[in-house]
């Protein structure tokens, strides 16, 4: 070849060639990210963020499923029962180990992303499973009265959404908790 | 591949004058007609050409189904129930389609089968059987992505479950469940994707049935005694004699499909589908389509979820790997004795696995057609779960080199006559 640099073995056209090559793959990169990323959620599906619910019909031991960004969301009214066992579970026995207290802003309220950790089921609110909890119909994990997974294949405990108390009866889910607010709630 | 009798000759001006130009009647007749096959194909051997006439039916059905069918959340159920009550012959296409989905499995499975015992995936066929996997995986997905569509509550929470396989991976897996969702569940955005790519896949399978057919082409027909063709003596030309047999069976075939679609045409499918989707309720028995059963059955046998989802996948691709697992030379389970039992257990194990997928997820004995078996379902379909890796991990390598195999025929030609008595 004709043209070469002070390197015998490096020619104008090989920089030709790589910088060719280089902008060619950034390119389609580049224009590969638009196909990739249109299927992330939209944004009006982002707008779906919050949700208020008013509290005052639900009476103790009722548990309602509202939805929240499409998914279930359970409300559970608990009694001192349910309560009492959540707290006593001895957290050695917890595949995902966490207190119940770390779980509830209110003891009385457990607010829970309604969607089984393994492979997505509602976990059935007739079904309470071994634990008083919720039993997941699809492939069997058992869950106790405070969302947490005590047998079966899923991995971990039910989500804990972010929510705030409005008032005494509102909930906003979806809202991280004000912190003086939550501090108060416990307190 | 062609002997002198099977070479295409053009016999008149014009086909010569095209032959020059786009020899594609030589191609039609070399690859087709005149095509060299072995003479002992038996009618297990007819499933290939069954499996490309249902892809036929699928395509076909699917086409004019998607000219009436509405791929949005609030309309995809209604638009199902009008192309059932309302649609010319609506009833007739969905039927047509959803149970063609079926027949296509219990062809493509006893196709696989067929080349399991008779050893078709060994060398020189390694990359045919490697084709007929992917197209085997693209059948799967786009049977799930079917499901999806009429939005009924199986099609909902089948694709729940099936998703969220993909949020085991461990730290990006719950961004791309939402990926593939587009939504934080599933959502409308994902039956409108779903339905895009239902269309598309079909003529992706297409399309790897073309390289499977030319892989096939290269080394010619495994044939029932897994004994290469040593000449113009083995063979018999494609047609008329195997257009014929292929035919034949096609049109049984097409009896037993349309007792299906005529009589009971919702055997197969399941009632839970007739309720449109909801997505604050789960059925309490969630099952997925019968042919995926077995598979399911893995998944539930193991304890934990990034494993389970790992061991159902595998259960598939282990078979990529049987050419080189197989460790004998004799292609056909006829002159293999122990091997060809291996084959029938394999079998029982795997109906046994797809019975248990169907039952529901808590740990009570098995009742097997109404008989309680002292054995647990979930016990049981480990031990199933056990074999069916063992059979191809260790038993298929250990086998091949243990086993003495019976003596096999010198020629097609001289087994067939033999067998005739001549």
């Amino acid at each position: 070849m004709a043209h070469t640099t002070d390197n015998a073995n490096v020619t104008r056209r090989d920089f030709i060639y790589v910088a060719s090559a280089s902008a060619a793959a950034v390119g389609g990169i580049v224009a590969l990210w638009p196909f990739i990323d249109q299927m992330n959620p939209a944004a009006d599906t982002l707008a779906l963020k919050e949700v208020e619910f008013d509290l005052s019909p639900i009476v103790p031991g009722q548990i309602v499923t509202i939805e929240w960004q499409k998914k279930p969301v359970f409300i559970r009214r608990r009694t001192p029962e349910e309560i009492k066992e959540a707290e006593d579970a001895p957290l050695a026995d917890l595949k995902d180990p966490q207190t119940d207290d770390a779980r509830v802003q209110k003891p009385e309220w457990l607010i829970l992303v309604a969607t089984c950790t393994h492979l997505g089921c509602v976990p059935s609110n007739q079904l309470k499973g071994d634990f008083g909890g919720w039993l997941c119909p699809c492939h069997g994990s058992h869950y106790d009265t405070s969302g947490r997974i005590r047998k079966g294949p899923a991995p971990k405990n039910l989500a804990v959404p972010p929510y705030q108390f409005l008032s005494d009866t509102k909930v906003l889910i979806g809202a991280a908790p004000k912190p003086a607010a939550a501090t108060a709630e416990h307190g | 591949m062609t002997h002198g009798d099977y070479t295409y000759k053009p016999t008149n001006a014009f086909t010569k004058w095209l032959d020059d130009r786009l020899p594609v009647i030589r191609l039609m007749q070399e690859t087709m007609t005149n095509f060299p096959t072995p003479k002992n194909l038996n009618y297990w051997y007819t499933f290939g050409g069954i499996l490309t006439f249902m892809l036929g039916v699928q395509i076909i059905s699917g086409i004019v189904l998607a000219m009436h069918y509405v791929p949005h959340e609030t309309l995809a159920f209604d638009s199902v129930e009008r192309i059932m009550r309302d649609v010319n012959y609506g009833w007739l296409l969905r039927y047509m389609h959803s149970n063609g989905a079926s027949m296509f499995f219990i062809a493509v499975y006893i196709h696989i089968f067929r080349g399991l015992y008779y050893g078709s995936y060994k060398a020189p066929r390694e990359v045919l059987w490697l084709l007929g996997i992917v197209i085997y995986l693209l059948m799967m997905a786009t049977g799930f992505l079917g499901y999806t569509l009429p939005w009924g509550q199986m099609s909902f929470w089948g694709a729940t479950v099936i998703t969220n396989f993909f949020s085991a991976i461990p730290f990006v897996g719950e961004s791309i469940t939402q990926w593939l969702w587009g939504s934080f569940a599933v959502d409308n955005s994902t039956l409108q994707r779903f339905f895009s790519l239902h269309y598309l896949l079909p003529f992706v399978i297409a399309g790897v049935v073309l390289l499977h057919i030319w892989a096939l082409h290269v080394p010619g027909n495994n044939n029932p005694l897994g004994i290469d063709v040593k000449g113009p003596a083995d063979t018999v030309p494609f047609h008329p004699y195997y257009t014929t047999k292929d035919g034949f069976a096609l049109v049984l075939f097409v009896l037993f499909f349309s007792y299906f679609i005529f009589f009971n045409p919702n055997a197969l499918g399941h009632t839970d589908n007739y309720i449109q989707a909801n997505r604050l309720v789960t059925p309490t028995h969630i099952v997925p389509e019968w042919y995926y059963l077995p598979l399911y059955a893995i998944l539930r046998s193991v304890p934990d979820k990034l494993f389970g989802v790992i061991l159902m996948f595998g259960a598939i691709f282990v078979w990529a790997f049987l050419p080189w697992l197989d460790t004998s030379r004799v292609r056909s389970c006829k002159f293999r004795p122990i091997y060809r039992q291996l084959f029938w257990i394999l079998l029982v194990v795997i109906y046994i696995l797809g019975y248990l997928g169907a039952q529901t997820a808590d740990d009570t004995n098995l009742v097997f057609w109404g008989l309680e078996l002292p054995i647990g379902k979930l016990l049981l379909a480990r031990i199933c779960t056990f074999y069916y890796f063992l059979h191809f991990l260790v038993l298929t390598p250990v086998i091949g080199l243990l086993e003495t195999p019976v003596p096999v025929p010198e020629s097609i030609s001289k087994a067939v006559l033999a067998k005739k008595g001549a």
